[in-house]
Order: structure tokens, then C-alpha cells, then sequence
């Protein structure tokens, strides 16, 4: 069976195309490594009958011209998928089965694609670790008591562990670049309007991006081509031309101009990080591309500014959680008393922390000195990118300023945990795609990523620059599937 | 800046998040250091910037209300933790 799974997407595709393989061998595939995986904890809810039954109805009748052709996907649990339990994670929606289809995964199944089952994630997507999933913690299939990163967890073990091919993540501070860095893995984080946000479970709706994550950076592409549309149902989507990202998939990156950010050169950053980065400079010069050195100066004040903007938002975006309509409720002696049960046992600590952030930076006689100050910070963070695009087309920067963590390492000290997306909050706060490719392994043997973050709705530009990279660097992820018995 | 016990109840309240004793003394120290991260923006001068509302440069799209979904009313329901089938069940509110 490994001979399926160990096959990246494009290769599952031709041979079901060359009908090497059916949709069923290799969804059945995936199934039985995912079975034998329960010690990852990357699945909250599986869904493996209905897609034995799917994949058997796609070999009856194989539309081999779909670009996704009975591929089985897991997907994060914060898409919502019609009649699929959906988590987001949380308690307070243990019981919530979806009416409706996220357009994300719609475009998916109407590729061809199967639904495996629905990946863990933090709740609401609010960690850096998969620490506070309501469902446990995630193994990172790169050593056993390594956290995978997060929010998008389980979708970057499910994938480096090979129980799924490709994924979907969602990225609203670095949800995906930081654990694609942390699995070995390549993961995109679309341009803000991108990808439809309809049926995401809603974080911070100004930052909050899906985007794809696959094992290399042309099945990476092929995903994007599939999940980016407009999207009438989500009043922020844009209206774009949208490139045929795997079709038009170049190494030639010749002339191209690559900013280097002094500002990403952090206080007690790691040497093997420094090192990497001079690698990855050298790898786009060999590719015949040019790099120039620029600044971000407003770099330092991007963290702060998301721990406002985002809690902020997710504040007002889970005021809906209230035991009424949906999800837990708690037993109260009158509706105030309900309400205020009913989030404090329904809600983990890292969701009540941020809401509570968010409440009061918008509560009255904080609202200037916060929110509307950092809203102004926010401007100047963007216009430092705006500044910098005037002279290169892409920027180079580490993924993350250190290699996974152990878990329980960081989890007692926000701070500490925040500071993990230091080099990948400013992109969501300035609405950029950005993408993180494995560059390299640390002394422990345990992957570091690069991020190159490209101009807005410029995703053919970073996708050709990693694909060019990707070439030069030559990665294998060392995974000794240690949890199979 | 430090948060005191006064403030997170006042928060908690905002929230709609119930917390006891012991837990609103986790959340000011939590929430303590947070803010003292937060605070550095105060290093910036912002009086003549304008604050930044949406990344995409677009302005949003005006749409017509319509109902779209047909005969989902038994799903939503079935979604509430309590229902009389008919309707959305919430503890007493008029004596």
C-alpha cells in the first residue's frame, strides 16, 4: 500500500487517468495507513464508508478530465462540509453537522475529489501548536512529542504522515506556512479575496485566508487552481483574473528580483535559521535571480498589531456561540446566566484569553488607544511592503524563527507561543500570499521552511520562485513512520 | 500595562464568559503580559496615519436579499441543543 501513499498527487492523478489505479485502491490506501495512525490524533471526524462508496461510484463512471480524478482529501475541520460533523475544533461544537458546503471544499468535490474525514486543528484555529483542540494534541509524524505547528495541525501531519495526498488549511496569522515549516511540507497562504471565505469557521474575517498544502509545490499549484474562485457568497472575494497556477508552472526565474528584509534578522534567532536563509539566498541566485536588500522597518510592531486586529475581530465573530441556535449548551438559571455558562465551559482557555482581548480593546474608552490605533500601525505595515514591491517582485524570509517544538514546551506562556509567527503575521496583516517550502533540517534532524512572500494576487510569481528552489534544494523529509506498530 | 481582577470581571462580563476567582487570577496575569506586549505601539507616532479597514481595495458588492436554501428549517432546528420542533428553546426570559 505504501506505494500508493507514498505517491505525491500528480503521479495519483496520471495513473488513475492511465487506469494504473482506481479511485478505490487508492482511497482504500489511505484509509488503512490512516487506520493504523490513530497514535497522530490527526482525524477528529473520519468519514472512510461513504468514501470507500464514493470512490467505488467514481470507477463506475471516471471523469478522467477532472483535475482532482477520485483523489481522497482530509480537510481541516473548519471548513464546514454538508452533513459532516464540524468541529473547528472546539467543544462548543461537538454536535454540529453543517447544512451547507464551505466553497473551498465544493470546489474540491466538484473536481473529482473524495472526503476522507476532517483534520484537527486549534480551536478556532487560534494556536501555533494543535495544544488547544478540544480533541487533543497532534504527533508531528517527524518525531514522536514534536508538536506539528498550527492552527492547521492535523492537516500538515495527516499530509507529511501520508494519510491524505493533499490538504486544505486555513491561514489567519501563519495557520499554514508555520506547521508546512514544521512537517516538511509545502504550504500556501493565498492573497486576502483569493479563496472564498464562505463555510469557514470565522476567526478574524480581515486576515483569515484558505489555501492549499501538498507534499511539492506543483501539486501545491494544481490545489490552488482548484480552490481559488470568486465567489459571490463571500461579499470580500475579488473578481481576478486566476492563472492556470500548475499549467503555467515555470522554474525559469531569471532576472527576477528577490528582497532580502533586514528586519527578519531577530534578536536570539537560531544560527542553523541564519544559515538557511544564506542557503536559500544563494539557491534564487544560482537560479539567476537577483537579490536585493530592502527594509520593513514597522517588521517589530507587526505582532502586536495582529494581538489586537485579530482577538478583535474573533470577539465579535463568536459572539454567535451562545447555546441557542447550535452547539453545547450549558444548564443556567436564566438566559444571561445560560449564555455566560455555556462559553466559559464550552470555550478552551486559549479562546476565552482572546475573546476576552478583543472585548476589551473594543470596549468603550479603549477603542482609540487600541484597535484604532493598531488599524493605524496596520497601514504603515502594509505600506512598508507597498514601499519595498516598488523594487522587487518577491521577498525571502525564514518560515519560522526556530524548528518544532516539543509539546507542552510553550504552552503555559502566550507570548512565547505568539512570538512563533513573527515572520508570518505581517503577510496576513498586509493581505499577501506568501508560500513556505522545506528548505532544510535542523541539528535534530527536524525541518525548517523558507517563506517567499510575492505581491498581491501574484501567486504565479511565488509559486514559480519555490518551484525553482525546490529544484536546488533537493529536500526529503526523514519520517521513519515510528508510530506504526 | 497590568490588568486587575476589577477589569477581568468587567471583561468577563463584556463576554459573556462566566470565571471565578481562580481563573480571573490566571487571566490578569495572562492578560498582563499581553498587554505589556501590546503597549510597544506606543512607540510609534501615529497622528497622521489613516487607519487601514480592508487589505482589498475594493469596495464591497451591494446584493439583493434572497432566500436561497429551500425546506432546511428541520436541519437547523436539529442543530439546537434544545427545540420544541417549531421553535428555538431558551430558559424563561418574561416572569
Amino acid at each position: 500500500m505504501s506505494e500508493i501513499t507514498n505517491q505525491s498527487l500528480t503521479s495519483l492523478a496520471q495513473n488513475i487517468k492511465d487506469k494504473k489505479l482506481s479511485s478505490e485502491e487508492i482511497t482504500k490506501a489511505f484509509i488503512e495507513r490512516s487506520e493504523k495512525s490513530k497514535e497522530l490524533n490527526t482525524y477528529i471526524s473520519e468519514d472512510f464508508s461513504n468514501a470507500i462508496d464514493k470512490a467505488k461510484k467514481f470507477d463506475q463512471n471516471p471523469n478522467l478530465n477532472l483535475k482532482l480524478p477520485g483523489i481522497p482529501i482530509a480537510v481541516k475541520d473548519l471548513f464546514c462540509t454538508q452533513n459532516v460533523r464540524t468541529t473547528a475544533g472546539s467543544k462548543i461544537l461537538e454536535n454540529f453537522i453543517p447544512t451547507y458546503e464551505s466553497t473551498v471544499t465544493q470546489n474540491i468535490w466538484d473536481e473529482g475529489a473524495i472526503l476522507l474525514g476532517k483534520l484537527n486543528c486549534d480551536e478556532f484555529a487560534m494556536g501555533s501548536s494543535n495544544e488547544t483542540s478540544f480533541y487533543g494534541n497532534v504527533q508531528n509524524p517527524i518525531d514522536k512529542g514534536l508538536v506539528p505547528g498550527g492552527s492547521s495541525g492535523g492537516s500538515a501531519a495527516a499530509l507529511s504522515g501520508k494519510l491524505t495526498p493533499i490538504t486544505i488549511g486555513t491561514d489567519t496569522g501563519g495557520s499554514i506556512r508555520q506547521p508546512a515549516s514544521f512537517t516538511g511540507t509545502v504550504g500556501l497562504k493565498p492573497t486576502y479575496g483569493s479563496c472564498s471565505r464562505y463555510g469557514i469557521v470565522a476567526f478574524a474575517s480581515s486576515l483569515d485566508q484558505a489555501g492549499p498544502m501538498a507534499q511539492n509545490v506543483k501539486d501545491c499549484a494544481l490545489l490552488q487552481e482548484v480552490i481559488s474562485t470568486y465567489d459571490k457568497k463571500d461579499s470580500t472575494s475579488i473578481d481576478f483574473k486566476r492563472n492556470e497556477f500548475s499549467k503555467e508552472l515555470t522554474k525559469d526565474i531569471k532576472g527576477k528580483k528577490i528582497g532580502i528584509p533586514k528586519e527578519y534578522r531577530v534578536d536570539g534567532m537560531p544560527k542553523e535559521i541564519e544559515e538557511l536563509w544564506q542557503k536559500g539566498i544563494q539557491y534564487v541566485k544560482d537560479c539567476g535571480a537577483e537579490i536585493i536588500d530592502i527594509s520593513l522597518p514597522n517588521t517589530s510592531y507587526a505582532l502586536p498589531t495582529y494581538y489586537i486586529v485579530a482577538p478583535a475581530e474573533a470577539s465579535s465573530n463568536l459572539a454567535r456561540y451562545d447555546g441557542v441556535k447550535y452547539g453545547f449548551r450549558a444548564k443556567g438559571e436564566n438566559l444571561i446566566d445560560m449564555y455566560e455558562k455555556t462559553r466559559s465551559e464550552g470555550f478552551g482557555a486559549e479562546v476565552q484569553r482572546r475573546i476576552m482581548i478583543g472585548t476589551y480593546v473594543l470596549s468603550s474608552g479603549y477603542y482609540d488607544a487600541y484597535y484604532l490605533k493598531a488599524q493605524k500601525v496596520r497601514k504603515l505595515i502594509k505600506n512598508d511592503f507597498d514601499e519595498a514591491y516598488k523594487k522587487v517582485d518577491a521577498i525571502l524570509t525564514p518560515s519560522t524563527p526556530s524548528s518544532a517544538f516539543k509539546i507542552g514546551e510553550k504552552k503555559d506562556d502566550p507570548v512565547s507561543m505568539y512570538l512563533n509567527d513573527i515572520f508570518t503575521v505581517p503577510v496576513n496583516l498586509a493581505g499577501l500570499p506568501a508560500i513556505s517550502i522545506p528548505a532544510g533540517h535542523d541539528a535534530s534532524g527536524y525541518p525548517l521552511g523558507l517563506q517567499i512572500i510575492g505581491k498581491a494576487f501574484k501567486e504565479q510569481e511565488i509559486l514559480n520562485i519555490a518551484y525553482a528552489m525546490e529544484d536546488k534544494i533537493n529536500f526529503k523529509n526523514n519520517i521513519t513512520d515510528w508510530w506504526i506498530k | 500595562m497590568s490588568i486587575d481582577l476589577k477589569t477581568i470581571k468587567h471583561i468577563s462580563k463584556l463576554s459573556r464568559i462566566s470565571v471565578d476567582e481562580q481563573k480571573a487570577e490566571k487571566l490578569a496575569e495572562d492578560l498582563s503580559s499581553i498587554f505589556e506586549f501590546i503597549e510597544k505601539l506606543n512607540q510609534l507616532n501615529t497622528d497622521k496615519v489613516e487607519p487601514l479597514t480592508s487589505v482589498a481595495e475594493t469596495s464591497l458588492k451591494f446584493r439583493s436579499d434572497e432566500v436561497k436554501s429551500k425546506n432546511i428549517r428541520e436541519q437547523i432546528i436539529k442543530n439546537s441543543p434544545e427545540d420544541n420542533k417549531d421553535f428555538f428553546v431558551v430558559p424563561k426570559v418574561v416572569e
